[in-house]
């Protein structure tokens, strides 16, 4: 038989998707209108702003108000980099240095210890999938500083086999970053049937190698983004534990530096919000990008 | 653009070498204190086409897996070719499966996802390209390569899937109930096409499905499977006409369970002398497993009171209650209407039927 005569091939052929057009999406249930969505985000908007405008504002100020009115300008922004003042913010630019530091470390604690035990929980060991839910989850029930608490007994260990650099801060992190890594990856494994897209890859004469790096990796990477990012939100605004262990981060610096400059710790605020923001746009994007959509090929 | 196109005959270049032979000897499987294969045994010649039939947790699907390699067997032996695999990995069996649930890989494209097997075998990509476009060209989606499975509908993802498993010349072709997520008009068109590709490639196919309508319809032979092992396994034709257990003759077409007698190779059904179908039960009370295309309608003979008629296209199928109170369905054709409460006559077409003991 011809495989050019079959009508019904023609016929199904015929089944077009047609994706609603961009930017379009249909209303459901007691979803809010056009109008109602834009208070929505003016007044959520306005909150977020107040702050950082506030903020702004006192980090631009020059000098005391006279008769009433304040002058502005970049005078803070320009002394940190001024001759003059050189040393004296070498606390906050080391604890900066750090805090980047702990950030790698803390993201590859993520990728090479949740990671692996996330996917082979999900796909070779499902029993231990809850077990692992629960020890991810638990850090977030417990205050941070009942934590030093233990940590500090482990932590005069940690001193005498490594001294006590700055980045053995990152084991610490590592916990109570455990709840905001596992939900995102968790979502995204639950999101994309990872079991078919596994054995569908195997039945096809992929090894488990070739299965993690071209399929599961890859369909993992948005939950991977976004906990790699929160990661980092995070660190940097991890204050208490390295301060009762007496480490130099950029919060514990920030703190130091506000006594004596607090414009200068205004601004470095400033900039770590916004670059929480930024971060928290990026996940946005990573997650709602589709294969094959022009926002796909931008974060590719 | 037009996604309307023609097939070129391309199955020379995606037929496996020759059909393979695969064979189940006693395949147990044990999950955690529950055997869900008791011992199967199944031969499939090359090329031919089996449809495994059961209901939900008869262990079709275990059985279609323990093949792939995806599970692996407590005891038995599984050959293709005559080469025992059952401890091979699935990366290195050679098959080709089609899942239930969508499974293009959704960051590919039609055309990658095709490539993918091949690229897994070293394939150069001149070739690669080549094969999956002749494989896409053979499921009628050679001009939607470049899509990719959220640009699909259902039935093309599967066509996607169903192009994927062929294009490396699989020994043999799984599909694990491909057609239970479309909707129904896709779910004949595609199960039609899957047929004739098979028949075109001449490969080997197992396919899992609880739908006897889908398994009577394209299998060469029909395994019906029940608690964990092949409670019949024959052509189409032999397992709706004769029923080799009670199980296969209600589970596989419609059948009336009727109260007989049964009497040597003679049973007595509703006062009506049939022939028993091979061999069951002693003689004594029995229920008799009648088709509604045995029972006729006629001028005279056993009472009967039509309770409702169903129109179902190119037949009718009426529920009549006889003098006793019990119910049986009889089909007929569809210019013949009985409205419900007259009152019609039955015949039974002296067919022979299947027995099983009656229990008090």
């Amino acid at each position: 038989m011809s495989v050019a005569n079959a009508p019904a091939q023609n016929e199904l052929a015929r089944e077009i998707v047609n994706p609603l057009p961009r930017g379009r999406m249909p209303r459901v249930g007691i979803a809010p209108g056009p109008a109602a969505r834009g208070v929505i985000l003016g007044l959520a908007a306005l909150f977020f702003l107040v702050p950082l405008i506030g903020l702004a504002e006192f980090s631009l100020r020059v000098g005391q108000p006279v008769d009433g009115r304040q002058a502005y300008g970049f005078l803070h922004v320009a002394e940190l980099f001024a001759p003059a003042t050189a040393g004296a913010y070498q606390l906050l630019f080391d604890g900066i240095g750090n805090s980047l530091l702990l950030c790698v470390l803390t993201i590859a604690i993520v990728l090479l210890l949740l990671l692996p035990a996330m996917i082979l929980s999900h796909l070779r060991y499902p029993r231990v999938k809850r077990v692992l839910e629960f020890v991810c989850l638990l850090p977030i029930t417990v205050p941070t500083i009942v934590l030093v608490v233990g940590f500090v007994p482990v932590y005069s260990v940690v001193a005498q086999l490594f001294g006590s650099p700055p980045w053995t801060l990152a084991f610490a992190i590592g916990v109570i970053v455990l709840p905001f890594a596992y939900r995102p990856i968790a979502a995204n494994m639950g999101a994309v049937e990872l079991h078919v897209l596994t054995e569908a890859s195997r039945s096809l004469g992929a090894s488990w190698g070739a299965t993690l790096a071209r399929i599961i990796l890859p369909n993992l990477r948005r939950g991977i983004f976004a906990a790699a990012f929160i990661t980092i939100a995070v660190v940097l605004g991890e204050y208490t534990i390295a301060s009762f262990l007496a480490q130099n981060t950029f919060q514990t610096a920030l703190v130091l530096l506000q006594r004596t400059d607090p414009y200068v710790a205004t601004i470095f605020s400033l900039l770590a919000i916004m670059l929480g923001i930024v971060l928290l746009i990026v996940i946005g994007r990573v997650g709602a990008a589709r294969p094959g959509t022009r926002a796909s090929r931008r974060i590719r | 653009m037009s996604t309307i196109q023609r097939a070129t005959p391309v199955t020379a270049a995606l037929a496996p070498d020759q059909g393979s032979g695969v064979e189940l000897r006693g395949v147990v499987k044990d999950y955690a204190g529950h055997r869900a294969l008791t011992g199967v045994n199944l031969h499939m010649a090359p090329g031919e086409f089996v449809a495994l039939l059961g209901p939900s947790g008869c262990g079709k699907t275990t059985v279609l897996r323990a093949l792939s390699g995806l599970e692996t067997i407590t005891a038995g032996r599984i050959l293709i070719d005559g080469r025992d695999v059952a401890r091979v990995p699935v990366n290195k069996r050679d098959i080709g499966m089609v899942f239930q649930s969508y499974s293009l890989f959704p960051h590919m494209s039609a055309q990658q996802n095709v490539e993918y097997g091949l690229a897994m075998r070293r394939v150069d990509r001149v070739t690669r390209r080549q094969r999956a476009a002749d494989a896409l060209e053979l499921v009628g989606l050679g001009r939607l390569g470049e899509r990719y499975a959220h640009q699909l509908s259902g039935g093309q993802q599967q066509r996607v899937a169903l192009a994927r498993a062929l294009v490396t010349r699989p020994k043999v072709l799984l599909l694990d109930e491909p057609l239970s997520a479309l909707d129904a008009k896709v779910r004949v068109q595609l199960r039609d096409e899957i047929r004739r590709i098979q028949t075109e490639l001449g490969i080997t196919t197992l396919f899992v499905t609880h739908d006897q309508e889908e398994a009577l319809a394209v299998a060469d032979r029909v395994a019906v499977m029940r608690e964990g092992n092949i409670e019949q396994i024959g052509s189409p034709e032999d397992l709706y006409t004769r029923p080799a257990t009670a199980f296969v003759a209600t589970f596989v077409g419609l059948s009336n369970a009727v109260d007989a007698e049964l009497s040597g190779d003679t049973v007595t059904v509703l006062g009506q002398r049939l022939p028993r179908l091979g061999t069951g039960p002693a003689d004594g009370p029995v229920i008799a497993y009648v088709r509604p295309e045995d029972i006729l309608l006629a001028s005279s003979g056993i009472p009967a009171t039509v309770v409702v008629s169903s129109f179902l296209g190119s037949l009718r199928r009426t529920q009549v209650r006889l003098e006793d109170g019990s119910l049986l369905h009889v089909q007929h054709e569809v210019g013949v209407a009985p409205a419900p409460g007259e009152n019609v006559h039955l015949a039974l077409a002296a067919r022979p039927v299947a027995t099983a003991p009656r229990h008090a």
